[in-house]
C-alpha cells in the first residue's frame, strides 16, 4: 500500500487551472464555514445557560433586535455571498468553455466503449484495448461512443470527462504534459463489472510515442481500412464517379450543407454519421431519397472508421481538408 | 452537556388518563386511522424500519470497500447492495422522514387545526407507502434491483437483468404518497389555521413544509411517468429512452432529475424546518429573521425547479445551457446561507442550553454548511467536469441528506417525542448517541471527499489500491456512526414504558403543539379551536413565563 496522497496528479494543461479554481473555492468556504462555526461556538459558551454574559439589548448590540438595522444586516449577509457566488459562476463557465473548446491541429484518437472495456485507435489505425498511449505536449483529441449502454471516460490525472453514449459521438481533448502512467476509469454505472472498466493511459515523449506507434501490431492504418469499407458497403456506386447518384463526399466535412427543407448546418462527425446510419433524417437538397438506411448494419468501430475516411477525403479542386 | 430537567415551576408531570394513542387500541384501529397523530405512528415505525434496512445495505457497502479487490460479494452483488441501499433510503426513507412523520404529526396542531384537511387521504397516503413498501421488500425477495437509483436507461431498459418494473411500481405508489401529502399540507396551511394565525405567526417548520409540498405536487408527477416510461419501454420495446430504437437517454437524465435536483429539497427543507424551531426554544430568543427564512424556504422551493442541468455538465448538453443551469445554482445557495446565518444569529444573547435536540441542531449546521459549500464545487461547471460521478459528489450529498436531513429528522424526533409519547427518554443516552452520530459521520463521509478529489469513481465494487486507507477509515467511521444511530431505539423504547411523564411543555416551548396536553387527545384541542395573539417564537430570558398563547 502506497502513502496516502491528499491531492492528484496534474498531469496536463488544464490541471493547474482547475485545480486553482478548486482551491480558491475551498479557501472561500473555509472562511465562511470557520466564520459560522467560530460565531456558532463562541455563543454557546458565553451565553450558555447560567453563564454571566450580559444579556440586554441596548445601544450598540440592538442591531440583533431591532428589525430595521436586522434588515440592513440581513441584506449584507444575503448581498456579499450573491456577489461571491456570481463571480465564482464566472470563473468557472469561463474555464469551462476554455477547457472543452477543440483546438485545432489535434492528434484524433477513436474510442469505443462496451461493457466492460475500452477500445482505442490510433490514427495509423492502431489498436488497443484499456490501454492508451499518447505523446506529450500534442493536444489529443478522442472521438468517443458506445456499443451498449452509457459510459463515461474519466482521467483524473488529466482532469477530463465525458460521457460516452451509444448511437452518438461525444468528444473529448487533452494534452498530457507529463510522462508517467494514469488511470483510465469509467465513471457512468454500467452493470456488473463497470469498477473493473478501467485501463492504463501512458505519457510519452512524442520521439518514443512515434516509435512504439510504429511498433509491432500495427493494424491498416485507419483510413485506407475505411476505403475498404466504403468499397464492401457499396458507397462507391452513388458517391463516386462521374456522374454519381449522391452528393460527392471529398471535402464534405466541415463544409455548410444545405438540406432539403432549406436549412444549412456545418457538417461535424455528427452529421456524418447520421447521414449513414439514417439518411432520411437530414436530407441533402437537390437528391432523392436514394440511399439506403445502415442503420444497424455497420458496427460502431466500422462506423468510425469510415466516418474518419470521409473526413480524410480531400476536396480535389482545392485540395483542402478542413 | 446537561441532562433533561423538567420545568421547576410545574409540579411532577403526570400522563393524561386519555390520548390519541390509547382511546383505541385495536391493530384495526390503528391501520385504518384516520388521526393524523396515529398516521404518523404508522410512517414513524414503517420508516424506522426502512431506515434499518437500508442502514444494512450500507454497512455492507462499507465492508467490501475495506478492501480493493471487490472479495466479500461479487459485482453483481454490490451493485444491487448499492442500488437497493438508495433506493430504500431516498424514496422510502428520506422523502418521507420530516414530513410524513413529525410534520403529520406536529403541523396541524402547530396552526392549531384538529387534523389535516383530508384525513381520508393522509391514510391513503400512508396505504400507498406501505403498498410501494412491500414491492420493495418483493424486489429484494426476488433478486434484488442493479440499475442505481437513478435507473439511467438504455441501461435501465434494456441491459438490467433484474426486477426493474416492479421497483418502478414501488417507487411510483411511493412517489403519490408523497404527493397526497404534500396536497395535504398546501391546503391545511390555506384552510384550517385556528383564528389569528397569519401567515407570518406561522411556525418556521410550517412554511418549511409548506414549500416543500409544492415541490411534492408539481415535481413528483413528473418523476413517476418518467418512470412509467422506462417500464414502456423495458416490458414493449418502445423506443423512448434507447438510440438503438429511436429514444434518447438524455431526454430520460432531464426529466428524471427534473425531479430528483427539487427532491434533494424535499429532503431538507423540513430539516431546515425542525432546525428553526429548536434553535430558538433551547437559546430562548425570539428567531433572528423570521421573514428571511420563511421567504428563503420559498425561494428554495422555486429556484430548486430551475438547476436539474448541473447534473449534465459532462453528459454532451449544450455548453449554453449547461451556463444558465450553473448560475442558477449558485443562487439558489443564497437563501440557504441566508438561513444559516439567521440561525446563528438567534444564539446570539441567548440562554442556551444542550439538550438533545440542540446538539443535533448544531450538528446539522455544521454538516450542512460542508454539504452546501461543497455542492457549489459541483455546481461550478469546470470543476465540475473533474468531480462528476466521484466519491466527491457522494460525499456531497451524504454530508446533505444524512448530515443534514438525518441529522435534524433525530432532532425533531428528539424535541418532539414527550409531546407523542408523553415520556421523556433518557437525556444523558441522547446526547451520547448524538455526538457519536456526529463524530462518526464525519469520520465516514470526510474522507469520501478526498477520495473524489483523488478520482475514485463512485459505484465501484472495486478500487485501485491507493484509495484503500481512506476507504478504511470511511469503514471505521461508519461502525461508530452505526452505534450512535444503534443506541436510539433501546433508549427511546425504555423511554415508552419507563420515561417520566414529560408533561405539556418539557422544553418551555412557544408553538401552539406545547400548550396541548402531551400526548395530545384525538381532536388536539379539548377545550375547542384556539385563538392566537402572538409569534410562536416569544421567548424571554426570564425564567417564570406566562402561556403565551390563549386558549378557549
Ligand atoms: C443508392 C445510392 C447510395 C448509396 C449506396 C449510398 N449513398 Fe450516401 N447518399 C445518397 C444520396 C442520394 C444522398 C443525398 C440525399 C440524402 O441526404 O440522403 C446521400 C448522402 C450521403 C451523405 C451526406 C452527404 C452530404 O453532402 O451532406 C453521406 C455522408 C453519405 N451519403 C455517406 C454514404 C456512405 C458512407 C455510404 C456507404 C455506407 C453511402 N452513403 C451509400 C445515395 C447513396
Ligand atoms: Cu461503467
Ligand atoms: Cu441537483
Amino acid at each position: 500500500m502506497s502513502e496516502i496522497a491528499f491531492t492528484p496528479e496534474q498531469a496536463s494543461t488544464i490541471a493547474g487551472r482547475m485545480d486553482f479554481l478548486f482551491y480558491g473555492w475551498l479557501g472561500l468556504s473555509i472562511f465562511f464555514f470557520v466564520a459560522v462555526v467560530v460565531a456558532i461556538i463562541y455563543f454557546s459558551f458565553k451565553y450558555r445557560k447560567g453563564s454571566k454574559a450580559d444579556r440586554r439589548i441596548t445601544g450598540e448590540t440592538e442591531f440583533m433586535t431591532l428589525s430595521i438595522t436586522g434588515t440592513t444586516l440581513e441584506l449584507t449577509w444575503t448581498i456579499v455571498p450573491l456577489i461571491m457566488a456570481i463571480l465564482v459562476f464566472f470563473w468557472s463557465a469561463w474555464l469551462y468553455v476554455d477547457f472543452t473548446q477543440m483546438p485545432s491541429g489535434a492528434m484524433e484518437v477513436l474510442v469505443t466503449g462496451k461493457q466492460w472495456m475500452w477500445k482505442i485507435q490510433h490514427p495509423n489505425g492502431k489498436r488497443e484495448i484499456n490501454e492508451l498511449h499518447v505523446p506529450t505536449g500534442v493536444p489529443i483529441k478522442l472521438t468517443m461512443t458506445s456499443e451498449d449502454t452509457i459510459h463515461s471516460f474519466f482521467i483524473p490525472a488529466f482532469r477530463v470527462k465525458k460521457d460516452v453514449l451509444p448511437n452518438r459521438f461525444s468528444q473529448l481533448w487533452f494534452n498530457a504534459t507529463k510522462e508517467g502512467e494514469y488511470h483510465l476509469f469509467c465513471t457512468e454505472y454500467c452493470g456488473t463489472d463497470h469498477s473493473r472498466m478501467i485501463g492504463k493511459v501512458t505519457v510519452m515523449s512524442p520521439e518514443r510515442y512515434q516509435a512504439w506507434l510504429a511498433g509491432a501490431d500495427t493494424g491498416v492504418a485507419m483510413a485506407s481500412s475505411g476505403e475498404k469499407l466504403f468499397t464492401k458497403l457499396g458507397c462507391v456506386t452513388c458517391h463516386t464517379g462521374t456522374t454519381p447518384r449522391g452528393p460527392k463526399l471529398a471535402g464534405v466535412f466541415g463544409k455548410e450543407v444545405k438540406l432539403a427543407d432549406g436549412s444549412t448546418l456545418v457538417a461535424d462527425e455528427e452529421y456524418i454519421r447520421e447521414s449513414i446510419m439514417n439518411s432520411s433524417a437530414k436530407m441533402v437538397q437537390g437528391y432523392p431519397p436514394l440511399m439506403p438506411l445502415f442503420k444497424n448494419q455497420i458496427k460502431e468501430q466500422d462506423l468510425m472508421t469510415l466516418v474518419n475516411y470521409i473526413k480524410s477525403l480531400k476536396d480535389e479542386k482545392n485540395g483542402t481538408k478542413s | 452537556m446537561s441532562s433533561i430537567t423538567l420545568t421547576p415551576d410545574i409540579a411532577p408531570a403526570v400522563m393524561p388518563k386519555s390520548h390519541y394513542a390509547n382511546v383505541r387500541t385495536t391493530v384495526m384501529s390503528w391501520l385504518f386511522t384516520v388521526d393524523h397523530k396515529r398516521i404518523a405512528i404508522l410512517y414513524l415505525i414503517s420508516i424506522t424500519v426502512f431506515f434499518a434496512v437500508g442502514g444494512l445495505f450500507a454497512s455492507l457497502i462499507r465492508i467490501e470497500l475495506l478492501t480493493p479487490k471487490g472479495d466479500f460479494m461479487t459485482g453483481d452483488t454490490y451493485n444491487k447492495v448499492f442500488t437497493l441501499h438508495g433506493v430504500i433510503m431516498i424514496f422510502f426513507f428520506l422523502i418521507p422522514s420530516v414530513p410524513a412523520t413529525l410534520g403529520n404529526f406536529a403541523l396541524p396542531i402547530m396552526i392549531g387545526a384538529k387534523d389535516l384537511a383530508f384525513p381520508k387521504i393522509n391514510l391513503l397516503s400512508w396505504w400507498l407507502y406501505m403498498l410501494g413498501g412491500v414491492l420493495a421488500v418483493v424486489v429484494l425477495l426476488r433478486g434484488g434491483l442493479e440499475t442505481g437509483w437513478t435507473f439511467y436507461p438504455p441501461y435501465s431498459t434494456t441491459f438490467a437483468t433484474s426486477q426493474v418494473t416492479i421497483a418502478i411500481l414501488a417507487a411510483f405508489l411511493a412517489g403519490f404518497s408523497s404527493i397526497f401529502t404534500g396536497l395535504n399540507f398546501i391546503v391545511t396551511v390555506h384552510k384550517m389555521r385556528a383564528p389569528g394565525m397569519t401567515w407570518f405567526r406561522m411556525p418556521l417548520f410550517v412554511w418549511a413544509h409548506y414549500a416543500t409540498s409544492i415541490i411534492q405536487i408539481l415535481g413528483t408527477p413528473v418523476v413517476a411517468i418518467t418512470l412509467v416510461l422506462v417500464a414502456i419501454e423495458r416490458v414493449w420495446g418502445v423506443g423512448i429512452f434507447n438510440p438503438q430504437i429511436g429514444g434518447d437517454p438524455i431526454l430520460f437524465q432531464h426529466l428524471f432529475w427534473f425531479y430528483s435536483h427539487p427532491a434533494v429539497y424535499v429532503m431538507i427543507l423540513p430539516g431546515m424546518g425542525v432546525v428553526s424551531e429548536v434553535i430558538p426554544c433551547f437559546s430562548r430568543k425570539r428567531i433572528f429573521g423570521y421573514e428571511f427564512i420563511a421567504f428563503s424556504s420559498m425561494a428554495i422551493a422555486i429556484i430548486g425547479f430551475l438547476v436539474w442541468g448541473h447534473h449534465l455538465y459532462v453528459s454532451t448538453q449544450s455548453t449554453y445551457a449547461g451556463m444558465v443551469f450553473s448560475l442558477l445554482t449558485f443562487l439558489v445557495a443564497v437563501p440557504s446561507a441566508i438561513k444559516v446565518f439567521n440561525w446563528t444569529a438567534t444564539m446570539y444573547k441567548g440562554e442556551i442550553t444542550f439538550e438533545a435536540p440542540m446538539i443535533y441542531a448544531l450538528g446539522f449546521i455544521g454538516l450542512f454548511l460542508v454539504g452546501g459549500l461543497t455542492g457549489l464545487v459541483l455546481a461550478s461547471m469546470a470543476n465540475d467536469i473533474h468531480f462528476h460521478d466521484t466519491y466527491f459528489v457522494v460525499a456531497h450529498f451524504h454530508y446533505v441528506m444524512v448530515g443534514g436531513m438525518v441529522m435534524a429528522y433525530m432532532c425533531g424526533l428528539h424535541f418532539w417525542w414527550p409531546k407523542m409519547t408523553g415520556r421523556m427518554y433518557p437525556g444523558l443516552l441522547a446526547t451520547i448517541a448524538a455526538i457519536l452520530v456526529f463524530v462518526g459521520f464525519n469520520f465516514t463521509f470526510f474522507p469520501q471527499f478526498i477520495l473524489g478529489f483523488l478520482g475514485m469513481p463512485r459505484r465501484y465494487h472495486s478500487y485501485v489500491e491507493e484509495f484503500q486507507i481512506l476507504n478504511i477509515m470511511s469503514t471505521m467511521g461508519a461502525s461508530v456512526l452505526g452505534l450512535g444511530y444503534g443506541m436510539q431505539p433501546f433508549y427511546l423504547l425504555w423511554s415508552l414504558f419507563k420515561g417520566e411523564p414529560a408533561g405539556d411543555n418539557p422544553w418551555r416551548a412557544k408553538g401552539l403543539e406545547w400548550q396541548v396536553p402531551s400526548p395530545p387527545p384525538t381532536f388536539n384541542f379539548p377545550d375547542g379551536r384556539p385563538v392566537v395573539i402572538e409569534d410562536p417564537y416569544a421567548y424571554t430570558i426570564d425564567v417564570k413565563e406566562a402561556d403565551s398563547v390563549a386558549q378557549h
